[in-house]
């Protein structure tokens, strides 16, 4: 029961016998109960409040108009929260690239830059991504579910027995917002090339499709094969993300075996290249822009990004490519990243 | 046979150790990493030898067409990754520059079958065994346990021309010793037995041991064959557990079709044509979820295997004249449970109602409990 009710009823008590009691014992009573009752009065009204400011800080979904560059690095906060909420209790899964990568997802999906609807996720004509680098899935579920697509709490089930949050997107499984299976690596980008193929070429809409790789990934044939489809068939409406963190399992990209220059690669291929910094949410948003923009070309935006950005020590450290933070190491993130104190 | 007294131990473990081991014997075997070789454990060769070590990156194809180089050059080349890209990724690759070449080509399959657990279905490899034997010339081992991994990675890189070793993640019991006999191609009787003969491969065989303690005590004599090498095929002792005891099991952690038992059942046809029953992934794709979990659920464990024996038994009294499909285990509905459909686990309702709840507060205590 509330304090404060308890303390009118004494007082509506108290008032009603003034005529049998002494007004010293009055204000005796009176006084010493106030005292008393004050600080549980204030410690109960401050809990209370907490629990609304707490309330008031669940969202609705994040919209898919475009948020400031400020509004975007909140997104992206919130973003890498959900990472590592999903990935602790997961107790497996990857969390270097999808922390590092979350600045660029929260550019594609809040930014105004994809056309997407949440509550329609197979809409005809909608802009299509594909997530090439299929292991970075929680960045791709946490980025998902802030949009609406599904219950965010859905992001506890990751890896488990059944649920939509397939250790790597699994298509069978009707997440929806999850365009393709991936996990074998490089073949989500041939995936949107065909996608981008059929838009642009078969369709003849203006629907454009996203891919993101890892910088690792582009070790695999493949990618250099729908590389060259893609500046062959001018896809203009194809627009590529390298997550360019520069740390795969073994070790640096350029030890493990060396893929730079990169600019100059895809630049070769035909393709409108912009090099960003990865976590720099106006950049990002002009390099979207931008991509709109050309015509004639596909566009490869190479983003330059740091493993696990955001969580100190993960930073820039690829040994924490494919393993999730146990529980005091989530603590310690989840308090870098605001949630805790 | 005291089943309970056994350490456990990944195969990947015995694979690493193998390759070290040939390279302390050998200066022509070198090792190609494909970016996981910490957990196909080829970094202890690579810690041991830096010089005989080639990363390759994340490049499967490329990295088996190289090794068909080195080959032709006169080396050993091993080449390691998760099976579901060192045998599938690169199929071509090692049909043509390895086996059509006839190359001295030793691959690595890691992380094999549904036990990879929670990476999913596309890391689950459950069809390499049905490529693999199909290849001309190709050797094919699945060894039971870490020290038979150990002694199959050392024979196939004694042996000459291209060699495949399929190993797995998760720890399985190491119940074989030094002096257990091996020898490629050559199948082993690990429990003698006349009633029903089980053929199984990889940590099946450690299942198909469990099995048959259980039917002992149902009086059903089973005689236990670990099949480590699927190709060349040990026809001979195939068969004559065929003539022996007149009825087959077979159990891999592999798709039933086109897999070992596959081979088993062509075996037995073309010799002594007995009742087989197969054990195995019955034609679906696998799924995220906990290592022995998804074993259960998948069906790859004794109890199916014993199903499977009751069934068998019973056809070898009374034909069965129905139709039965080739991936039914057991009895009709018998058979495992398989991957849940969509939001079978995870209730959308339910999921909306801890919406409620979301963020929690602090560090979240464990995962949403999916619906029994
Ligand atoms: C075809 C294929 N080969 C190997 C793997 C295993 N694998 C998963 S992620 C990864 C490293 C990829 O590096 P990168 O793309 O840079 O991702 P990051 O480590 O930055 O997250 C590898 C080798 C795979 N998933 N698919
Ligand atoms: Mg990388």
């Amino acid at each position: 029961m509330d304090p404060r009710a308890i303390l009118l009823i004494i007082h509506v008590y108290l008032c009603y016998n003034t005529r049998t009691t002494t007004l010293s014992v009055f204000i005796c009573v009176y006084g010493s109960l106030l005292f008393i009752c004050l600080p549980f009065v204030l410690i109960f009204t401050f809990l209370s409040f907490g629990q609304e400011k707490n309330d008031s800080s669940q969202h609705m979904p994040y919209t898919n108009e475009r948020h400031s560059a400020e509004k975007l690095k909140d997104i992206a906060t919130e973003i890498r929260r959900d990472i590592v909420r999903s990935l602790v209790v997961a107790k497996s899964g990857h969390s270097g690239g999808p922390l590092g990568s979350s600045d660029i997802f929260a550019t594609l999906y809040f930014g105004g830059v994809m056309n997407y609807d949440p509550k329609d996720p197979r809409k005809e004509g909608r802009d299509r991504f594909v997530l090439s680098a299929g292991h970075m899935c929680p960045v791709l579920y946490a980025t998902l579910a802030n949009a609406g697509f599904f219950p965010r709490s859905e992001l506890l089930t990751l890896r488990q027995f059944g649920s939509r949050l397939q250790g790597h997107p699994g298509r069978d499984m009707g997440l929806p917002g999850i365009e393709t299976s991936s996990g074998s690596l490089g073949q989500g980008l041939s995936i949107a090339v065909g996608m981008a193929i059929s838009d642009k070429l078969v369709d003849r809409n203006d629907a454009r499709v996203y891919s993101l790789t890892g910088d690792g990934e582009l070790q695999e044939g493949s990618i250099w094969e729908a590389v060259m489809a893609a500046g062959h068939f001018k896809l203009d409406n194809f627009c590529m993300i390298v997550d360019n963190n520069d740390c795969q399992i073994d070790g640096r990209v350029g030890d493990v075996m060396n893929v730079y220059p990169l600019k100059e690669k895809f630049e070769s291929f035909n393709f409108h290249t912009i090099e960003v910094d990865g976590h720099d949410h106006a950049a990002l948003l002009a390099a979207f822009d931008e991509a709109k923009s050309v015509k004639g070309k596909p566009t490869c935006i190479i983003a330059k990004t740091y493993m696990g950005q955001g969580v100190s020590f993960m930073e820039d450290d690829y040994t924490w490519h494919g393993k999730p933070p146990n529980d005091e190491q989530a603590e310690q993130a989840l308090k870098e990243l605001g949630v805790l104190s | 046979m005291n089943l309970e007294k056994y350490d456990k131990k990944p195969t990947r473990h015995g694979f690493g150790k193998g390759l070290v081991e040939l390279g302390e014997r050998d200066e022509r075997i070198v090792v190609l990493g494909g970016d996981i070789t910490g957990s196909v454990m080829t970094q202890w060769f690579k810690d041991k030898f830096p010089d005989r070590f080639f990363s390759i990156g994340v490049a499967e194809q490329n990295a088996t067409t190289i090794a068909a180089g080195l080959a032709l050059s006169g080396k050993i080349p091993f080449f390691a990754s998760y099976g579901a890209f060192c045998a599938l990724r690169n199929a071509d690759q090692l049909r043509i520059s390895v086996c059509y070449n006839e190359t001295n080509v030793k691959i690595g399959g890691g992380h094999s079958g549904i036990s990879v657990g929670p990476d999913g279905a596309t890391h689950q490899v459950l069809e390499d065994i049905a490529f693999l034997r199909a290849l001309p010339n190709m050797t094919l081992v699945v060894p039971c346990d870490y020290v038979e991994a150990r002694k199959a990675t050392v024979a196939l890189g004694e042996m000459v021309g291209p060699g495949y070793i399929r190993f797995a993640r998760s720890a399985t019991p190491v119940f074989t010793r030094d002096d257990t006999p091996f020898t490629l191609g050559k199948a082993e009787v690990f429990r003698q037995g006349g009633d029903v003969a089980i053929i199984a491969c990889g940590p099946l065989v450690w299942e198909a041991l469990t099995a048959a303690e259980e039917l002992s005590k149902e009086g059903v004599d089973a005689r236990v064959i670990n099949l480590h090498t699927v190709k060349p095929l040990d026809v001979e002792t195939v068969v004559t557990a065929a003539r022996d005891c007149g009825v087959i099991v077979t159990a891999e952690e592999h798709q039933i079709l086109g897999g070992m038992g596959s081979a088993v059942a062509q075996a037995v046809v073309k010799n002594a044509p007995v009742p087989i029953e197969f054990v195995g992934v019955t034609d679906t794709f696998g799924g995220s979820g906990d290592p022995d979990h998804l074993m259960d659920v998948f069906g790859l464990r004794s109890q199916y295997i014993i199903k499977s024996v009751r069934k068998v038994l019973k056809r070898k009294q009374k034909e069965i004249t129905g139709i039965q499909p080739i991936t039914q285990v057991g009895e009709e509905g018998e058979g495992p449970v398989n991957y849940p459909k969509p939001l079978e686990k995870f209730l959308l309702d339910e999921l909306h109602k801890a919406e409620e709840n979301y963020p929690p507060k602090g560090v979240p205590a464990e995962s949403l409990e999916p619906v029994t």
